[in-house]
């Protein structure tokens, strides 16, 4: 990336008991959808973020916050790399309903 | 098959009630996340991209039908209705909540199954020939072997911290299904010149970011010395393997630094001290052991099913199913059978609950309650009747597990890759399904003959790409996927490691470049006889790099 774009990020974890990613709201709290997640512009706020989210880690809520990278454009901000792309779906990127043989087989 | 006694039994409670009492302390808050990880990798539990992953021990592949039906339960009960067969003949759960965890590891110990030792630097899950006790020419059954090494390194007190993690394959045949040659320790049931039986060493082999082709340490090891033969490499490795660097840790870099005739005359010494003391295997406990693995009660059948053979004939699809599917028994009468688990389209190694109950029942009524898992993510019943085939078939087809692509190259070899891993660089299993519907055709893929196909989504290579004749590696290129192709790998008993072909290519990409691979070797075999791989090692990688990468602007690769 290069310096003279704002760098954007975001703080996310996974919830203790569960595994599932989770995205920091400022005020709010943890939220299960990246569209939620607040973006923070400037590092020293991102790093205030992820100082102010290891209390969940004592509390025993969330396992290993750690900041990601984000971009910004009219309809939203988007993890920048395909593993956090993934991260926020919650999901397998293919069709995991194994419920049906046949659909299994069709797509 | 082997059988838990009661040590065995009260052991494995015992561990799950420790566990579970780990997982309270940890909710509790009285263990943080960093002591918690190692007590919980002990136990196979991962934490991967979405959630825990569970990964469980299925010693040298093999099941009975009430594991599998246990699995089955499991996968319904605590997880999303499926489980993945592993190229280490393991099942891994990618959906357990943690507070869930004690009671899967409860369930499974009512089956003699547990998650020991499948995580760790430890020695990880014994692997075997999937055909062990059924193929001809034979040495020995390996599962004998695997299961006394299963007895000696579990909770093994000098072996619980190894450098890195350390992993046995042992084949009973010339010829290699299980890849030996690529793990710390292959061993190779041999016969020396005076017709004993014995084990061949090949210590030192691995994947990963430094793949290596295990060197012979030891041609022949009497079976009364093979605990201590292992015990001095393995004190060896302990004593000189490198803990300051991880990617340098594995016994394959100490062996390559010593160089094999050094590293062998260390452990030659080590063991000419230890040979003679408790580590000495009596011939009554082998017998014991074995006797766990005596033959099912096989009838006297004659070789030729006239009722076998002309079904084939009558029924195109069930004799190409035959042709791909199954592997010559050892008992007249008898056929092995592969369960491909790589259905078109489908995520290769996948298996719903349902089809494990399948399986379990097919098992119990044609292969006397016995299952294997290959390392090829694929499953086996190894004792069916001829005469049973075509039934067998009928009701297989019924639960989309007939696909006739054993050896092919839509039986794909893909680790659970992007979609789930938290090493992962790239996806595989997507990949797989793409590659997968492209040569789905079953003319086509039987004119293509046999064909590795192996994908990894990263380089610590549990898709095995190095040892597939096409090899498939997922690479990060500023967050996003690449995928570089490596020609020419085998894990069987021709075994060599892939070149890479050139600059990677995009996830959109993959699979044009994959096919003009393939068209190639088409147009420049020798015939229908002369596999893919022959045709490599006969022209080279210039004929493919040329077709790949000479063409058209399309087919070029977007990074370098």
């Amino acid at each position: 990336m290069s310096n003279d774009r704002p760098l954007n990020q975001m703080v996310t974890a996974q919830w203790l008991l569960g595994g599932e990613s989770i995205y920091w709201v400022a005020g709010k709290g943890w939220s299960d959808s990246f569209t939620e997640g607040t973006v923070y512009a400037d590092q020293p706020a991102a790093d205030a973020a992820l100082a102010e989210v290891q209390e969940f880690v004592k509390q025993r809520v969330v396992v290993g916050p750690y900041l990601i990278e984000v971009e910004v454009d009219r309809d939203g901000a988007k993890p920048t790399s395909a593993r956090e792309r993934i991260r926020a779906a919650h999901n397998a990127t293919f069709d995991i309903d194994h419920g049906s043989w046949t659909a299994r087989i069709a797509d | 098959m082997y059988r838990y006694d009661q040590f065995d039994a009260t052991f494995v409670r015992e561990r799950t009630e420790q566990f579970r009492g780990q997982v309270a302390r940890r909710l509790a808050g009285e263990l943080t996340e960093e002591e918690f990880r190692p007590l919980r990798l002990k136990n196979g539990l991962y934490l991967q991209l979405h959630a825990y992953m569970l990964r469980v021990a299925i010693p040298y592949g093999e099941l009975s039908s009430t594991q599998m039906r246990k699995l089955a339960f499991i996968a319904r009960r605590y997880d999303k209705g499926y489980g993945h067969f592993t190229t280490r003949q393991n099942i891994q759960y990618n959906w357990p909540r943690l507070d869930d965890v004690p009671d899967v590891l409860a369930h499974l110990a009512e089956v003699e199954m547990h998650a020991i030792q499948t995580s760790g630097n430890c020695i990880r899950n014994v692997t075997a020939d999937h055909l062990a006790g059924v193929t001809p020419d034979e040495v020995d059954d390996p599962r004998v072997w695997g299961e006394i090494i299963r007895q000696w390194s579990t909770l093994h007190p000098e072996f619980s911290y190894l450098p890195r993690k350390f992993k046995i394959a042992v084949i009973g045949t010339e010829t290699d299904r299980a890849a030996m040659r690529t793990h710390d320790i292959g061993l190779k049931i041999v016969r020396n010149d005076a017709g004993e039986m014995g084990f061949a060493f090949y210590t030192g082999g691995g994947q990963g970011r430094t793949p290596i082709i295990g060197p012979l340490v030891k041609a022949f090891v009497a079976p009364e010395d093979l605990l201590s033969y292992l015990d001095a490499t393995l004190r060896v490795y302990n004593m000189h393997g490198r803990r300051d660097n991880i990617y340098k840790a594995r016994i394959k870099i100490l062996v390559q630094s010593l160089g094999a005739e050094e590293f062998g005359r260390q452990v030659e010494e080590e063991w000419l001290r230890i040979k003679d003391t408790v580590l000495k295997l009596p011939d009554a406990e082998v017998a014991r052991i074995r006797s766990y693995f005596a033959p099912p009660a096989y009838e006297r059948l004659p070789a030729y099913i006239p009722e076998f053979e002309a079904k084939k004939s009558a029924d195109p699809d069930f004799g190409r199913w035959v042709r791909a599917n199954t592997d010559v028994h050892k008992v007249d009468g008898y056929i092995a059978v592969s369960i491909s688990l790589k259905p078109v389209g489908a995520a290769p190694g996948d298996m719903t609950a349902d089809q494990m109950d399948v399986v379990a029942d097919l098992s119990d009524a044609y292969s006397f309650g016995e299952i294997r898992v290959t390392h090829r993510q694929n499953l086996v019943l190894p004792n069916v009747r001829k005469q049973d085939l075509f039934d067998l078939w009928t009701k297989l087809k019924a639960a989309s597990l007939a696909e006739p692509n054993i050896g092919f190259v839509s039986d794909i070899i893909a680790c659970p890759g992007l979609d789930y891993c938290n090493l992962a660089n790239a996806r595989s299993i997507p990949v797989a399904q793409r590659l997968s519907r492209r040569f789905s055709d079953p003319k086509r893929l039987s004119d293509i003959g046999e064909l590795r196909l192996n994908i990894s989504g990263c380089i610590n290579a549990c898709g095995h790409h190095h040892v597939g004749h096409i090899g498939i590696l997922g690479v990060d290129k500023k967050g996003e996927e690449f995928y570089q192709v490596t020609l020419g790998g085998s894990s069987a008993e021709d075994i060599s490691i892939g070149k890479i072909l050139g600059p990677a290519f995009s996830y959109d990409q993959i699979t044009d470049a994959i096919e003009t691979v393939i068209d190639t070797y088409l147009d420049q075999r020798t015939g229908p006889a002369e596999r893919f791989i022959d045709t490599y090692r006969r022209i080279g990688i210039e004929p493919f790099k040329e077709k790949v990468y000479g063409g058209s602007k399309e087919r070029r690769p977007a990074a370098e």
